[in-house]
């Protein structure tokens, strides 16, 4: 009897010793671009042939711009189209896997469009390449010219599914568009897509714009224009092109942005030499003082919370960045690295503030937390300032002056763009000279 | 009748003594291991194997011997020099004669350990918070908090005693791994982000089976991203086979818990 205790003893011990499932932690990756292959969307032979629009050329047209937008990101590589292995009308139906794993490709996009009654249909599908299935497919339906943003937003989902935050490519940057000699600049209200196509001017150049800044929840934007020499804060409806100003303010005023909610106007006016942050409601036209100090407050901007407002100020004698309670109240420090640090901007995420650093002489853009934490410069030039954060809070776009001509007199502002991790520095075209640009929000949101 | 509730009586004690025997592992709190460094070990041959005193010499000699004798062998030129330059050799001829002459220039094979060690692998080896927690006690500390969250010794320690999968193994293992997965970059850092993957893996470490464990969540309203997490990782195995599993044991690493955690990785 004590044999057999003995016995069923040691063999459940051992049992489960011996069943012990093997575990192994995975804790890193890697940070390589995701291969991906996008199939130009096969055009469907009953489409009509539309007056100012090729539809025959209208797939491939809308594939590359997919894969721009991917390619722009730094997280993604689009595989060249020469080495494709299946005609895009097949592999939109159903794709041989083993032949794109085959080019090395993790993912594939593949669709078709139509073009009937003057409506153009698109639909398309993302396949994961190594589980062989279909991760989504949809369809949009809409007035043929806007092909390129039906482009944007299919980088969008895919974007989305394949990295779990949204995307930013159905979206606009507005910017002053800048012309003529130093002393003698115009500047104009200009818009374009964020790759930087299909530019808009919005004002004729005859008097002064500066800082334009998007409305986060919708496409109405604030900035700042001199009429017989006195600032006016303007507001101004994308959609509809309708215009109308807040209000004349006494002295300098600089850099209005809206709250979160789009409800408030945040800025900062200078009066007798000292200049402090003020709210407006955009409902009562009702003035609210912010910051009281004897020290020059600018560049307040909203956490998106709405809880808290970052700005800069030189009240402990450097201008360095503060955070406090959107009613002004709990004003700290959050910089206290060497050099002048300004024009704070919270990220929409909430995590991160990006900053101007000036330090000998240098110009840098940077991000750190926003309890100051974590400072990370990630870009560094001769003279570079306003970041403005994508909406989803993964890149930053900013303006950089250089200097220009054969003997380095002449300058030449320009747009450019750098994602949160500091590797993917680009240059975004444009028709003329750019400065402060602001991102917009998602068109299709 | 009185038999039967005699066994069902011992029985019953047995399974309480057992539990009782393995409950306080449970509550316990993990014990604190000092960090682990790894350490090779290598078979320790006749060269470096010095006996004592009497017969040191001999030996020595003996092996100086045998190293005159690889010196010798690593001199082919003269060989070469001899051949008539005007004979054009044949194709096949050609790559024999290469063949030799790679042979001469490795007289002493490089051990598969050595050469297997990848990038990851040595960063795995040589963590030098580690060893500078060994030589400076101020960062004792922190390297012992590191793997008291990372929880990655734990399972190493656990595996090597219980399932016989080796350090260096489990290395290989992680390293190739590491190379197949690419991390979705929009993840909440701040949001419980571990996705716990089982397989059943064939002899040849293809995978027969991959499941999920936390399925469920994957549907969940607002567990968006954990879909993404767990798709990537799907992705990452499914690459990366076959898996570099040991040629023997198969019944031991049959069936594989991988556990994806990319917090640390996304917080930067």
């Amino acid at each position: 009897m004590k044999k057999i205790i003995i016995f069923i003893f040691i063999y459940l011990i051992s049992y489960s010793y011996s069943n012990a499932l093997i575990k192994v932690d995975i804790t890193r990756g890697n940070l390589d671009p995701l291969p991906i292959a996008v199939s130009p969307l096969h055009v469907e032979s009953a489409s009509e042939n539309l007056e100012n629009l090729d539809t025959k050329k209208l797939g491939i047209n809308i594939s590359s711009i997919i894969e721009k937008n991917f390619k722009s990101t730094g997280l993604f590589n689009p595989l060249k189209r020469e080495a494709f292995v299946q005609k895009p009308d097949i592999a939109h139906l159903k794709p041989r896997f083993e032949d794109w794993r085959l080019i090395k490709a993790q993912a594939l996009v593949t669709g078709k469009l139509s073009v009937k009654d003057k409506k153009l249909k698109v639909e398309f599908r993302l396949w994961d390449l190594t589980a062989s299935k279909e991760m989504i497919a949809l369809s949009f339906t809409t007035t043929p010219s806007n092909w390129r943003r039906v482009a944007h937003i299919i980088s969008d989902k895919i974007y989305e599914r394949l990295t779990g935050e949204e995307g930013y490519f159905d979206t606009r940057i507005i910017y002053v568009a800048e012309s003529g000699p130093k002393n003698q600049r115009v500047k104009k209200l200009a818009i374009m897509d964020q790759d930087g196509a299909k530019t808009k001017y919005l004002t004729l150049g005859n008097e002064l714009v500066l800082t334009p800044r998007f409305n986060p929840s919708n496409q109405m934007v604030t900035y700042l224009s001199y009429f017989r020499n006195l600032p006016r804060v303007y507001l101004l409806d994308i959609e509809t092109g309708k215009q109308e100003v807040v209000g004349n303010f006494p002295g300098m005023t600089f850099a209005p942005r809206f709250s979160p909610d789009g409800k408030k106007i945040i800025m900062s006016f200078a009066k007798d030499g000292n200049s402090d942050i003020f709210t407006m409601d955009l409902e009562t036209r009702v003035v609210e003082r912010i910051t009281e100090h004897s020290s020059i407050d600018t560049s307040p901007s909203y956490s998106p919370d709405g809880k808290y407002i970052c700005f800069n100020s030189d009240r402990s004698g450097l201008q360095q960045i503060y955070v406090m309670k959107s009613d002004g109240s709990n004003v700290k420090r959050i910089t206290f690295g060497n050099g002048i640090y300004g024009t704070p901007v919270w990220s929409p995420r909430g995590d991160l503030i990006a900053f101007t650093k000036v330090r000998k002489g240098k110009f840098y853009i940077g991000v750190m937390r926003s309890d100051g934490t974590g400072e990370r410069l990630l870009t560094e030039n001769f003279y570079q300032e306003a970041p403005s954060w994508s909406p989803n809070g993964r890149v930053l776009v900013f303006y950089r002056e250089t200097k220009s001509g054969a003997q380095g007199k002449g300058f030449s502002a320009k747009l450019w763009s750098i994602d949160i991790t500091g590797y993917n520095e680009r240059k975004i075209k444009t028709e003329t000279d750019a400065s402060d640009p602001s991102w917009s929000s998602l068109l299709s949101k | 009748m009185t038999k039967s509730i005699f066994y069902s009586i011992i029985f019953h004690a047995m399974m309480i003594v057992l539990t009782a025997l393995s409950l306080p592992f449970m509550t316990r709190e993990p014990i604190s291991l000092p960090p682990i460094v790894s350490v090779e070990l290598i078979q320790i041959t006749d060269k470096t194997n010095i006996p004592f005193a009497p017969k040191a010499r001999k030996i020595i000699d003996k092996v100086k011997k045998e190293e005159k004798r690889v010196v010798s062998e690593q001199a082919p030129p003269s060989a070469k020099a001899k051949e008539k330059p005007d004979r054009i050799p044949l194709p096949d001829e050609k790559k024999e004669k290469k063949e030799i002459i790679k042979k001469k220039q490795n007289p002493e094979e490089i051990k598969p350990q050595i050469r297997q060690s990848s990038e990851f692998e040595k960063e795995e080896l040589i963590n030098t918070n580690e060893i500078a927690a060994l030589i400076d006690k101020a960062k004792e500390e922190i390297a012992l908090k590191e793997i008291e969250n990372k929880k990655l010794t734990q399972s190493n320690v656990k595996n090597s005693f219980a399932t016989g999968l080796s350090l260096s193994e489990e290395d290989a293992l992680r390293a190739q791994i590491f190379g197949c997965w690419s991390v979705p970059l929009g993840l909440p850092y701040d949001k419980d982000l571990l996705v716990r993957l089982k397989l059943e893996l064939k002899k040849d470490g293809t995978i027969l089976k991959s499941e999920v464990v936390d399925h469920q969540r994957m549907n969940m309203p607002g567990q968006k991203f954990y879909k993404i997490l767990a798709e990537s990782a799907l992705r990452a195995v499914r690459l990366c086979q076959p898996l570099k599993v040991p040629p023997t044991g198969y019944e031991k690493w049959k069936n594989i818990q991988l556990n994806f955690d990319p917090t640390e990785m996304l917080k930067g």
